[in-house]
């Protein structure tokens, strides 16, 4: 059957199955080379293999949750989604979230996902506990800081290419209400941007949205959005009265493969409505729900349809901290001058982190997307050379079309972890398109 | 005194549609039983539902829809008799072989109709006796007009659908009602693997809120998607010399 990931570029014929239990995964790993497959949110083919394509969501049992700890264990294909429906209500929160809840917790794991307060907390792996690991022989391996260590370090963001993820436990953050308290500062170029981030550290979340068509002095024009969950002090009456209840939302759907330009369109209008309003009126606060705060998108199912059949590349990169600036600046300025526009771009600070192949380091991720063309084709790897030039890397998760060459030079970590894909064995049962076109 | 939870019992407790149902009751207040063959597979399920709907008790019961002599021991020793009890037990089989394998044929016929059915009529009994309860089958539009493709199953089902019915009938009045839930395509491991049609296609989530609703609403006969009323009103419309001739 033809799948693909979420931006529907490449799109491949997959063998895909669906397993029940943990001995229909074992028959399927030792069946020959597969990758295993959770919402498939990742944007290209890091969940696509021809030949077996394990569909992990039918692993969708919550297990135990213990409140003295926060610590939840699940199945690998529990979706974020039911877990916030789920322990909201009990005042608990996901400790780090993607900016879609329709992912499953072993694609969390496997990307090692960050969020808005990645400077603040780190990236979701720093709240795993323990993980169930399926690995090339069968077997099934507790793996954690104290067991197994090498193997829990490379599966946080080894995109799947350890083993299987079934089962893991994580801490979730204690939450006084569902309500974010927002404050959004207008940003009138890229330095300002940037200054607002370094000033506002203090903030558990922060993320930016820049203007891509801002040109010259303007350029990297922003609004950056700083949060908290706001405590039950901070809300009115009738909020207080059900901290955890928020109105519900009403979901639209993309029907049809739509022309490309729509949601940009939409997009920039909203952005330059609210920009010239903040700017007017200065750092204005606001109380958000979090399901408009985390997860705008979520709200149009089938977004990712906006784009024409053709699909869409999303880029992520991460600039460190000292070469930020020049390398945004000059990513700011191709993208501007291609007018290949995705319009806005979304800029987030990152903390320190070590890990053995996850994205996440500190400095800037930039994040955007192009409907897939020849031009826009062109324009990713020129992208991609700025990058290198100042030291940053890539995000597996969000990539499709990058050259091995290329990840090779931005990874130093890239010769390790294809080395321990070997001394486990799991290069001999664990591959996606991804993996094979990157030499991993 | 606290009010008594109010109480779902679920054959076939381990099919997705059984267990999106009991989500769907378990997130409304109720406490859920959830029944079957595998008491392993069950119990994990009771456990993810007590942790998406805290509040309520959900247990797991071991009974085999084919042993007969084994209901009424095990509705007498259920500690309280239930406000709801639901059958989503169910077999496909395989038509090709059930047409050569009276023993295949018989295991379809006595897993849709047969057990269920029966087990049910024990139910009914109790809930007669008591003045009050819901009994919900899960029956399939199969079983409205015999096919060639799947016409042991959907005899399987019809028998059931008309069961279903006479049990209504013989308890309107006497305070138990009655739902027949016909629903048309699944996403579930009964279909999977098969190509489904998208808009013809429910989500297990669906029907457990459908069924949730048409309880609570003294419902008698639900196909999910309305549109599938249309559709079997179409189908059971075709006069049998071309019905005969379709491969539908
Ligand atoms: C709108 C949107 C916003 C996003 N925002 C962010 C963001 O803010 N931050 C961020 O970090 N990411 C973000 N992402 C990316 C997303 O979080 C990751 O791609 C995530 O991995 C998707 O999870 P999934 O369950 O859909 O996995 P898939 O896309 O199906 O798979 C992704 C990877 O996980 C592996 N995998 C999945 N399940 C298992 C398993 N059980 N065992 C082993 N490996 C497994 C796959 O092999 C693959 O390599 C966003 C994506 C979208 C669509
Ligand atoms: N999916 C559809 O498109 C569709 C359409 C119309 C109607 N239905 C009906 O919906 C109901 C639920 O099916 P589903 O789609 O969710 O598929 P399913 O997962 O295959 O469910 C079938 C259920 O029946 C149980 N069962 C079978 N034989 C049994 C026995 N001898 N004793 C006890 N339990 C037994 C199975 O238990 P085990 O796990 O132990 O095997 C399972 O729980 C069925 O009645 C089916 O006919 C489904």
């Amino acid at each position: 059957m033809e799948i693909s990931g979420w931006g529907r570029f490449p799109r491949a014929d997959c063998t895909v199955r669906r397993p029940r239990d943990e001995a229909a995964v074992r028959a399927l790993v030792l069946s020959g080379r597969a990758i295993a497959r959770g919402n498939g949110r990742a944007y290209g083919d890091s969940a696509l293999n021809p030949h077996l394509t394990v569909d992990m969501t039918a692993f969708d049992r919550m297990i135990a949750f213990d409140a003295a700890a926060g610590l939840l264990t699940v199945e690998a294909g529990v979706l974020l989604g039911d877990i916030v429906a789920a322990f909201l209500p009990r005042g608990w929160f996901p400790a780090v979230t993607p900016g879609t809840k329709f992912v499953t917790v072993g694609g969390m794991i496997a990307a090692d996902v960050h969020g808005k307060n990645h400077h603040a907390h780190g990236s979701f792996g720093a709240f795993v506990e323990w993980i169930d690991l399926m690995v090339a022989d069968g077997r099934v391996l507790r793996c954690s800081r104290a067991e197994n260590p090498d193997l829990f370090a490379f599966t946080l963001g080894g995109m799947g290419l350890t083993g299987v993820v079934l089962r893991a436990a994580f801490r979730l953050t204690p939450v006084e209400s569902g309500w974010i308290r927002q404050r959004t500062i207008a940003a009138g170029s890229l330095d300002e941007a940037v200054d607002t981030f370094e000033r506002s550290a203090g903030w558990t979340y922060s993320v930016a949205w820049i203007d891509c068509l801002a040109k010259g002095p303007a350029l990297g024009r922003s609004l950056v959005m700083l949060g908290e969950h706001a405590r039950r002090d901070e809300l009115d009456d009738g909020r207080r009265a059900a901290p955890y209840t928020v109105p519900e939302k009403r979901k639209r759907r993309v029907p049809f493969d739509a022309p490309a330009l729509a949601l940009n369109r939409f997009s920039v209008r909203a952005f330059n409505a609210l920009y010239y309003a903040k700017g007017r009126r200065g750092a204005g606060e606001s109380l958000v729900d979090w399901d408009g705060y985390f997860y705008p998108l979520d709200a149009v199912l089938g977004w990712n349809r906006i784009y024409g059949r053709r699909g869409f590349a999303q880029f992520q990169c991460v600039l460190p901290l000292d070469s930020a600036k020049a390398g945004l600046r000059l990513l700011l300025e191709a993208i501007s001058a291609a007018g290949q526009g995705s319009f806005l771009a979304v800029l987030k600070r990152m903390g320190p982190q070590q890990s053995r192949f996850s994205f996440p380091m500190e400095g800037y991720t930039l994040a955007l997307d192009f409907p897939v063309g020849a031009a826009s084709l062109s324009l990713l790897d020129r992208l991609d050379a700025i990058t290198l030039a100042h030291g940053g890397r890539f995000y597996l998760a969000k990539d499709s079309r990058m050259r091995a060459a290329t990840l090779e030079a931005s990874d130093p970590r890239t010769a390790a972890f294809r080395r321990m894909r070997r001394e486990t064995a799991a290069a001999d049962r664990f591959a996606s398109l991804q993996s094979e076109r990157l030499g991993l | 005194m606290p009010m008594q939870k109010k109480s779902l019992l679920v054959v076939g407790g381990s099919s997705d549609i059984a267990r999106a149902t009991a989500l769907a009751f378990a997130r409304n207040g109720w406490n859920v039983t959830l029944v079957g063959r595998d008491l392993d597979v069950l119990t994990a399920s009771a456990a993810d539902l007590e942790l998406r709907a805290p509040g309520s008790t959900v247990a797991a019961a071991r009974l085999d829809i084919l042993d007969t002599a084994a209901f009424a021991p095990f509705l007498d020793a259920l500690p309280v008799l239930p406000d709801v009890v639901l059958s989503a037990v169910g077999l496909l089989g395989d038509q090709t072989q059930a047409e050569r394998d009276p023993a295949h044929a018989e295991r379809i016929l006595r897993s849709n109709f047969e057990g269920p059915g029966l087990f049910l009529g024990l139910v009914a009994e109790r809930f007669e006796a008591r003045g009050a309860g819901t009994i919900v089958g899960i029956s399939s539009v199969a079983g409205e007009r015999g096919r060639a493709s799947n016409y042991v199953y959907g005899a399987a089902k019809a028998g059931f659908t008309a069961f279903l019915s006479g049990l209504r009938n013989r308890l309107a009045g006497r305070g138990v009602q009655v739902l027949t839930v016909k629903p048309g395509f699944v996403r579930t491991r009964m279909t999977e693997g098969m190509k489904l049609p998208g808009a013809l296609t429910a989500e297990p989530q669906e029907l457990g809120e459908a069924i949730f609703r048409a309880v609570a609403r003294g419902r008698d006969v639900i196909y999910v998607r309305p549109v599938w009323r249309l559709v079997m009103a179409i189908i059971r419309a075709i006069p049998e010399p071309i019905f005969k001739k379709t491969k539908l």
